[in-house]
């Protein structure tokens, strides 16, 4: 999925990344435990989370992810832009909850598949 | 092991920038030209190292050995120690406190994800001196 249909999907506000809109994103992953990241994330690109901190970015560099859409309204910090910023990710910020984001791209995907450890 | 050493020292006072020693780590490894799946293990591992050191022991000192065939990476801190190993490392056990929860972290993944990403794993620790963590992440 492109970077802009997500931002439009998602009535998201573009923070950081915005010469990547045309690039295509695959795999999303949503969760406020940065171990759960750790842990669980393969290959997926995109991370949904509520968690307003450094570390989140930092926990996305660390799987090597491109996209962070920050939901629940919440806003991160000039700090945390110009870390993402640093790293080449794009950063979204959406005032949808966690599950209705999830449940609009999940819908989207091509060929989705429910997922289990 | 002969090849490159690189030292992190880890601030334990300052839980903003926890992540970093092993952020400055990844971009290191990724000039050598290692291979993607190796990076991502390598930081994953001295990653949640690096953050158990901040949550619990005020920071250590990260090493990391880069040899031919494999990497290194030592986590050494003057902490508390951890006084029952074995439930340390069960998944889902934590002792973290609020401020570690507020970033994300105390889920009791870390050491478990450690496990679970490197290849070998040795962890000496003694209450009340503080504890090494050796883990090895094989480049083939």
């Amino acid at each position: 999925m492109k970077v802009k249909e997500i931002r439009d999907l998602l009535e998201a506000q573009i923070l950081c990344g915005e010469d990547q809109l045309e690039n295509d994103l695959q795999g999303v992953f949503a969760s406020d435990f940065m171990s759960d990241i750790l842990a669980f994330t393969d290959s997926q690109q995109i991370l949904v989370t509520g968690m307003i901190n450094p570390q989140v970015v930092r926990t996305a560099e660390m799987v090597d992810m491109k996209c962070i859409i920050f939901v629940r309204g919440k806003m991160p910090t000039e700090e945390i832009i110009s870390l993402a910023e640093e790293s080449g990710m794009i950063v979204l910020a959406s005032r949808f909850l966690m599950y209705s984001a999830c449940g609009i791209l999940y819908s989207r995907e091509e060929d989705p598949k429910p997922c289990r450890v | 092991m002969p090849g490159l050493t690189f030292t992190y020292a880890v601030d334990g006072n300052d839980y903003h920038k926890a992540g970093e020693a092993s952020r400055s780590a990844k971009f290191a490894l990724k000039k050598l030209g290692l291979p993607p799946e190796v990076v991502r293990r390598v930081g994953i591992c001295m990653y949640e190292g690096e953050i158990n050191m901040v949550i619990h022991a005020d920071g250590g000192t990260a090493t990391l050995k880069v040899g031919m065939d494999e990497i290194e990476i030592e986590l050494e801190d003057k902490g508390p120690g951890i006084p029952d190993l074995e439930l340390a490392m069960q998944e889902g056990w934590s002792t973290a406190d609020s401020q570690a929860n507020q970033l994300g972290f105390g889920a009791g993944m870390g050491l478990p994800n450690m496990r679970r990403y490197s290849d070998e794993m040795q962890i000496d620790t003694t209450v009340g001196e503080g504890t090494t963590v050796r883990m090895i992440i094989k480049i083939r």
